[in-house]
């Protein structure tokens, strides 16, 4: 199944074919930017094509100064591309942070931050660009990089394809500045974090089953009779990914020049299809992807055996039966039937133990090992990941319940979970394999300051509290608000009311924002100061040196 | 690693898998058991509300969805709840429709209803131009004084609420339209410039040059003494505001003056007549009536 083997003339099969497919996908945009019926379609597919002929030529350049060495040598991990990968989840994540701050200080002075000539700077703009960039751009570049490295470590495999796992890197990379660009510029589906309109969302589905043959082409050509835990739930990811992002943008453009198109569904069944696929995306993006990098990260870094095998059997195949029915509790009280608002809620109830799984253990892996909690903040910071995971995993099912969404449904109380979640457990676990793979990969002795990331952890700590508290505040203040009667049975606040309300607990959010995005510009330089390979004399007495041996570049010898 | 000898973590005492990835084995401890037993209970959970709740969709045989053993249905909640507010709204709502306008105002039970059905209704529709408490903005009146543009009563007040202004689809809107001096060419800009300083004193306030003023008043006798009256103090009757007071709509300062002249305004407010019922409407006149400036 290695393509490498017939090379000729400098190009090996891999290339030959990518080459192929991004000569055909430039003759495509071409064609589209000749028959553009509207500006932005043209401008999208010219950046389209400008993109891949840079692509094509740079593949050409590097092909030309390959002489006789092998590009692909199977007796190595493809260490270069996951380098990348850190680079480019560091450089998403501060962008979508930064916007993340920006319609946070819109919601809070809506007068200041409203520029009537710059259409671009629009709320309505922005917090699609915030939310793509940091779940997709951000977490889906940890993903990729995460996923291409453990799969390579725990197979003792070079990744399938060649240069098939450059073209998903690559190619996820264009499918951001497409659908980012196309926010600015106002195009959108209008589908809650599914907004890219139709051609970007098919260059996703080709990049995607691109990542699809990458991730099973190594599975199948690995060296360990076992499949380690953690490739499961990348597989798990990987696979409902592609269902979801597929059946969720099924529609139908327009024209093919056209940048507009109309979904396949309408009233209520969209909106059930819609939140099938939002639900889910938290589950099998947020959850059973960022789950894979802990299975691997933690014991990994603490040098423990993980908790419990049994466990992480059972919780997989449950998490992954019971999360994909759990979306209509989006939609309780609104058209959707009753009994699906039920099925919504009793699923979202029976996740909240196979949830509690992961967190139990990726917790007791620590046994033996407490110690680190104290002495490696990288550990602490990964730890505590997981007690934000139990903490917004608990919340979401209660939140589930009809009567208390009643009460949260609608409110800031939402996005204090959302956020409790994807800032504590998602971002934290991100940060800690970063940390992890920048010392590995570059093979650090240690970090380059010790004492920064214990900056790093507490001031996004305490900038993820007062997120979480300031929108738990606000969440029920209005949640009562609006439902508040007087005595003649008339609605006591009319809703501007309950948008003054909020505007302490929004001041204290957007601090909490501007504190997790110091952290994270702090662990950048951090990081990049690693990398380069400087380490801060002056370490802290108690600073631990390093965990892990960097790991071997050249596979180990098989059995 | 070796699937025939047994692999025991030294510092656990746990037996493990056997298998080994990068150097990660897996302890093969059991599955908590409080994590099981909470998990069974939320399972027997589900299971009692499904069959307690509508549930199961419509399989085949079914005809229908479960309906669930205890009978709820949203359906039937939310049509129970909107009767039980209209039967409470009731008695107060009827007495409203029948009453005049002052008798509202003048009955205390009736009138505190009205103020709290107006209060509720403002909020939702008004506020959003007006303010909260009618306090005004730049180009929206201020309703919690005594300037009134139309008619500060009881009754023009509900009557400017039913039909709006210059709402073009209502045919008994209050409507005037104030020309575009500037932009329609009907007077220069040095002209503007005259009858801007000639504004400028009728509120007692200094002209920017007293030669223009002088030369602005004959303007203002030719062009704008028609509507806003020979002295500046307006005419309610068609909508013209007093110059001679310290309210002005769109900016009192020489250019909001300026530009008034050159563009013209003409503000428009729809009628509320078409979307709200009758009794919603009699009481944001007596609500409005009271905020601070009815006549």
């Amino acid at each position: 199944m290695s393509t490498t083997t017939l090379r000729k003339g400098g190009m090996d099969t891999s290339t030959v074919i990518v080459a192929t497919m991004l000569g055909i996908f430039a003759i495509l945009a071409v064609f589209i930017a000749g028959n553009a019926t509207d500006r932005l379609m043209g401008i999208h597919a010219t950046v389209f094509f400008a993109a891949v002929a840079a692509w094509l030529l740079g593949i050409g350049l590097w092909a030309g100064k390959l002489g006789d060495r092998d590009p692909f040598d199977q007796t190595k991990y493809e260490d270069t591309l996951v380098k990348f990968g850190i680079f480019t989840s560091m450089f998403w994540g501060i962008a979508g942070f930064l916007v993340g701050i920006v319609i946070a200080l819109q919601l809070t002075w809506p007068n200041i931050f409203y520029f009537e000539q710059w259409g671009f700077t629009n709320f309505g703009r922005l917090r699609p660009l915030h939310t793509s960039a940091v779940i997709f751009a951000f977490g889906g570049n940890v993903l990729l990089a995460t996923s291409f490295h453990v799969v390579q470590r725990t197979t003792r495999a070079r990744l399938f394809g060649g240069m098939l796992p450059w073209f998903v890197f690559w190619g996820y990379q264009l499918f951001i500045v497409i659908a980012a660009t196309g926010y600015l510029m106002g195009i959108t589906q209008s589908k809650e974090y599914a907004e890219p309109e139709w051609y970007a969302d098919l260059w996703l589905t080709v990049v995607w089953v691109a990542y699809l043959l990458v991730f099973l082409g190594t599975l199948w050509k690995r060296k360990e009779p076992h499949i380690y835990v953690a490739n499961w739930f990348y597989l798990s990811f990987i696979v409902t990914i592609a269902m979801l992002h597929i059946v969720n943008n099924l529609s139908l453009p327009v024209s093919l020049g056209s940048s507009k198109s109309y979904q396949l569904f309408a009233g209520v069944q969209d909106a059930l299809t819609q939140w099938w696929y939002g639900h889910n995306a938290v589950g099998f993006f947020l959850t059973t992807g960022f789950l894979a990098i802990m299975y691997y990260f933690i014991p990994k870094r603490v040098e423990r055996p993980v908790y419990s095998y049994r466990l992480s059997i059972v919780h997989f195949w449950s998490l992954i039966f019971i999360y994909i029915w759990a979306g209509p509790h989006h939609l309780h009280y609104t058209a959707l039937p009753q009994w699906a608002q039920t099925l919504g809620m009793t699923f979202s109830i029976m996740l909240w133990m196979p949830s509690w799984g992961g967190m139990i253990n990726g917790v007791m892996t620590l046994s033996g090992a407490w110690d680190k909690l104290r002495t490696d903040p990288v550990v602490r910071m990964m730890i505590v990941s997981l007690a934000f995971y139990g903490m917004s995993t608990f919340e979401g099912p209660l939140m589930s319940v009809r009567a208390v969404n009643s009460l949260s449904h609608y409110t800031e109380w939402g996005i204090g979970h959302v956020h409790s979640g994807a800032l504590g457990w998602v971002g934290f676990i991100s940060f800690g394999a970063l940390y992890c793979l920048t010392q590995w990969l570059w093979k650090r002795k240690s970090l380059y300051s010790v004492a920064l990331v214990e900056w790093h952890f507490w001031l996004a700590t305490i900038g993820i509290v007062f997120y979480m508290v300031s929108m738990w505040f606000a969440g029920i203040t209005e949640g009562l608000m609006w439902r508040a009667y007087n005595e003649f049975g008339f609605l006591e606040y009319s809703f501007v009311e309950t948008v003054e309300a909020k505007h302490i607990s929004y001041i204290i959010r957007m601090a909490g924002g501007l504190l997790y995005f110091s952290g994270a510009a702090i662990m950048v330089y951090n990081l990049v100061r690693t990398a380069i390979g400087h380490e801060r004399i002056n370490q802290p007495a108690s600073a631990p040196s390093v965990s892990s041996p960097p790991a071997a570049a050249s596979l180990q010898p098989a059995e | 690693m070796s699937d025939h000898t047994k692999d025991i973590d030294e510092t656990t005492g746990v037996e493990t898998t056997g298998h080994e990835w990068d150097g990660i084995k897996e302890l093969n401890n059991p599955l908590p058991r409080w994590w099981l037993y909470i998990w069974y209970g939320t399972i027997a959970f589900s299971i009692a509300y499904m069959i307690a709740m509508p549930a199961l969709p419509a399989l085949p045989g079914l005809g229908t969805n479960t309906r669930g053993v205890l009978g709820a249905s949203d359906r039937v909640a939310v049509a129970e709840q909107v009767d039980k507010m209209r039967a409470d709204r009731m008695a107060a709502g009827t007495a409203l429709l029948s009453a005049s306008l002052e008798e509202i105002e003048t009955d205390r039970s009736l009138q505190q209803f009205a103020m709290a059905a107006g209060e509720s209704a403002f909020g939702d529709n008004c506020a959003t131009c007006h303010g909260a408490g009618g306090r005004g903005a730049i180009g929206y009146p201020t309703l919690a004084d005594d300037v009134w543009l139309w008619d500060g009563t009881l009754d023009g007040i509900e009557y400017t609420i039913r039909h709006g202004i210059r709402h073009e689809e209502d045919p008994e809107t209050r409507f005037s339209q104030m020309p575009a001096f500037g932009r329609d060419g009907l007077l220069t800009r040095a002209q503007i410039d005259d009858v801007v300083n000639h504004v400028l004193t009728l509120s007692g306030r200094e002209a920017e040059s007293e030669d223009a003023a002088g030369r602005g008043a004959d303007i203002f006798a030719a062009q704008c003494a028609l509507c806003h009256g020979p002295n500046g103090t307006g005419d309610r009757t068609q909508g013209a505001p007093n110059l001679t007071d310290q309210t002005w709509l769109f900016g009192s300062e020489y250019r909001d003056i300026y530009n008034s002249v050159y563009n013209a305004r003409n503000a428009h407010m729809p009628a509320w007549g078409e979307r709200l019922d009758d009794a919603t409407i009699k009481s944001l006149a007596v609500y409005v009536h009271s905020l601070g400036g009815g006549e």
